[in-house]
């Protein structure tokens, strides 16, 4: 499904992704894992398209297709979703407008006709439904005025409504009250199918106990320095990052 | 390129040689007023850019040029309520119908106002009504401030007259349609007096439209009153030509309680001078002062603003936000006057750019002269390109560059017409609008005359 191949990325000549390699199959979980600074979201925000990181060396396959030649929003329809750390607010734009343009766009993308008002707020309410997000929050501008907890919940209702390929979740989790972790983790679950896949990025092993990873990576300074199944997390949250920075003489 | 002397003398000539015609049909209290003016506009001239309220517009090409000047009505050689009409489905409302700044001879009668209501034209209102008129009229602009204010005054002879009496609520709006048609250049000089009384409701809606294209100058002063506990809206849609250059000034005066909201949207024009005065001058008023730009070109738009807090414990709200493309210029000055008595005074004022380009230009200048000192104030002026983060959350869910930037546009516009209290006008405003950022001229496209352009 997805394949990056030595993958270097900088922002403003600094360097942040050093050679980055990275197989997902279809139907699998990865977490990636790593300290502050790591390079997590620049890897996330890279898969997603964003333009202010310029790619220098390395490519990044998606079933079959060149990643990097793609606009955001071709990639978004090609089946990458990305759930922000930090999710943006947009004062006047509805939620209900935002999500129902993005649908049909993703509909356009595949054949089909736009949904009719009515089919699209069936779709609204179950998808609600699974996220448990309320619809004072749906009846808003996008994520103005929510808590950390709410931007968070409303990032896995929009992936519940535009059902991706390959999810990456960058720390969906932090902020989350164990309430909230569990709706979002299960809301994560009931959208999991054999054919998607799902890379979380995490610093926690918390999450990992609900949504139950088949890889988990550990990123450090910029490269990918351990990958192991899903007891390496339990590892991370026993001893700390420390001994991987030791161990990679920093 | 003629110099500002030229051009007030050009004008010191009108008067003196059009003095009957000016004087003629015009009252007795219009004729004094004038007269008066006429001395001030000598002594101020046409503003140029040494008066630091018109630093950022320059009056002198506007000016500059042989407009013709009609001093008497001008019959129009078809009916104008057969072209004319503004059909937005839902928005019912009370035409009336001015041409080169003269109210209309043959505007249809409004049967469905109240009782006690008149709407007419000014000279008529003047002769007619002369208890009402003489009461108010020259009593709330300030031609001694402004020497195109001076210059209206000494060139008024008609426009609009709206009488609300006590206690009367008009429903359905008034629609005011200034039309310049003109099968010549032309400047036009209107001059409109509304009379909210006592515990009064009123909305008026005044819809700027050329229907040719001729060069036009349109300089009009509009008085309102608005007595006590009386609700008034004022809003205003200015949609012209490149070649039409409109100065626009509004003063208002409001006794205690009552609560004014207005609302000054520039969808298009060539140069927009818009002059907004308003005076708190009893106490627990509301002023709501609105207003919105989409500028592109070379257009160029300039809001200035007054607020007079005079009375305490009133609330001002101003916030003025413009969408600016290509090489529009423009401008906004908020002045919020809080005076030694007005205690407990709320004033909150903010103005919020969006640049789409490298080229345009906006110059911002909050004012607050604050001599009491129990008072609320706060200002803000922001100038900024779209939010690269907010696009690209859009794009990410698949919305394509282009429709994303729509979004934010609207998004970032949608909050001055929300403030709209009528509801038919805000969605066909949010149509204008957005066929306007999408790079269409949003002329009304459903008036039957501007289709026929
Ligand atoms: N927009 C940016 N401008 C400059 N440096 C950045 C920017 N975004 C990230 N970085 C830097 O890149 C490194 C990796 O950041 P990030 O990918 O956010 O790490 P993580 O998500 O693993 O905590 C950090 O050193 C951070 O300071
Ligand atoms: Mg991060």
């Amino acid at each position: 499904m997805l394949s990056i191949k030595n993958l270097h990325v900088s922002i403003d000549g600094k360097e942040i992704l050093k050679g980055i390699n990275l197989e997902i199959k279809p139907g699998e979980v990865h977490a990636i894992m790593g300290p502050n600074g790591a390079g997590k979201s620049t890897l996330a925000s890279v898969l997603a398209g964003r333009d202010l990181y310029e790619v220098t060396e390395g490519e990044i396959i998606f079933q079959g297709k060149n990643l990097l030649d793609m606009a955001p929003e071709d990639r978004a329809k090609e089946g990458i979703f990305l759930g922000f750390q930090y999710p943006i607010e947009i004062p006047g734009v509805s939620t209900v407008n935002f999500m129902k343009t993005a649908v049909n766009e993703h509909r356009k993308h595949k054949g089909l006709d736009p949904l009719t008002a009515s089919d699209f707020l069936k779709l609204m309410r179950d998808k609600k439904a699974l996220v448990e997000i309320d619809s004072k929050l749906t009846n808003r501008s996008v994520n103005e005025g929510f808590s950390g907890g709410e931007k968070k919940k409303n990032e896995i209702f929009q992936m519940a409504m535009l059902e991706p390929k390959l999810a990456v979740l960058d720390e969906t989790d932090s902020g989350l009250d164990i309430d909230a972790l569990r709706i979002v983790a299960n809301g994560v679950n009931k959208l999991k199918t054999a054919e998607n896949s799902t890379i979380v990025i995490t610093h926690y092993q918390r999450l990992l106990d609900y949504i139950i990873p088949d890889v988990v990576h550990v990123l450090f300074d910029g490269r990918i320095v351990k990958t192991a199944g899903k007891e390496l997390a339990l590892e991370l949250e026993e001893k700390g990052y420390d001994w991987i920075k030791e161990e990679n003489g920093k | 390129m003629a110099n500002i002397d030229t051009i007030n003398k050009d004008f010191a000539d009108l008067f003196e040689q059009g003095k009957e015609l000016l004087s003629n049909g015009s009252s007795d209290c219009m004729n004094k007023t004038r007269e008066k003016a006429f001395v001030q506009f000598q002594e101020l001239g046409v503003p140029t850019r040494v008066n630091e309220n018109y630093k950022y517009t320059n009056l002198i090409p506007a000016f500059d040029y042989p407009y013709n000047v009609n001093l008497r009505y001008m019959e129009v050689d078809v009916d104008l309520n057969d072209i004319f009409q503004c059909d937005v489905p839902e928005l019912d409302t009370n035409m009336v119908l001015l041409t080169n700044g003269w109210y209309y001879g043959n505007n249809k009668v409004l049967t469905e106002l109240p009782e006690g209501v008149i709407v007419c034209g000014v000279q008529e209102a003047a002769q007619k009504y002369p208890d009402i008129f003489n009461a108010h009229y020259g009593k709330y602009a300030k031609p001694e401030e402004d020497g195109i204010v001076a210059l209206n005054t000494a060139l008024a002879k008609d426009g609009l007259f709206i009488y609300v009496p006590k206690g009367v609520v008009i429903e359905k709006p008034i629609q005011v349609v200034n039309l310049l048609r003109s099968d010549r250049d032309l400047m036009a000089t209107q001059r409109n007096l509304f009379v909210i009384e006592e515990n009064a409701q009123a909305k008026i809606i005044v819809c700027d439209h050329t229907l040719t294209h001729h060069k036009y100058l349109s300089n009009s002063v509009t008085e309102v009153n608005v007595a006590s506990s009386a609700v008034f809206d004022l809003y205003t849609l200015q949609n012209q030509h490149l070649n039409s250059v409109i100065l626009n000034s509004t003063f208002i005066r409001q006794d205690k309680h009552s609560n004014v909201l207005t609302n000054t949207i520039s969808l298009y024009g060539g140069t927009i001078r818009n002059n907004h005065h308003v005076l708190l001058d009893g106490e627990h008023c509301e002023n709501n002062t609105y207003g919105m730009y989409l500028m592109d070109n070379k257009q160029h738009v300039d809001n200035f603003t007054s607020i007079d807090h005079s009375k305490p414990n009133c609330l001002s709200n101003e916030h003025f936000k413009g969408v600016m493309d290509g090489e529009a210029t423009a401008a906004f000055a908020g002045r919020i006057y809080v005076r030694r008595d007005a205690q407990k005074t709320l004033a909150y004022q903010s103005n919020n750019n969006l640049l789409l380009s490298d080229d345009a230009q906006i110059n911002t200048k909050p004012q607050l002269i604050i001599d009491a000192d129990d008072v609320k104030c706060s200002h803000g002026a922001t100038v900024g390109q779209m939010d690269e983060d907010a696009l690209f959350y859009l794009r990410a869910r698949g919305i394509d560059e282009k429709e994303a930037r729509q979004m934010l546009m609207f998004a970032f516009a949608h909050e001055i017409i929300e403030k709209i209290r009528v509801e038919p006008l805000k969605d066909r405003i949010d149509a204008l609008v957005d066929t306007r950022l999408r790079g269409e001229i949003s002329k009304c496209n459903t008036c039957a005359l501007a289709c026929k352009n």
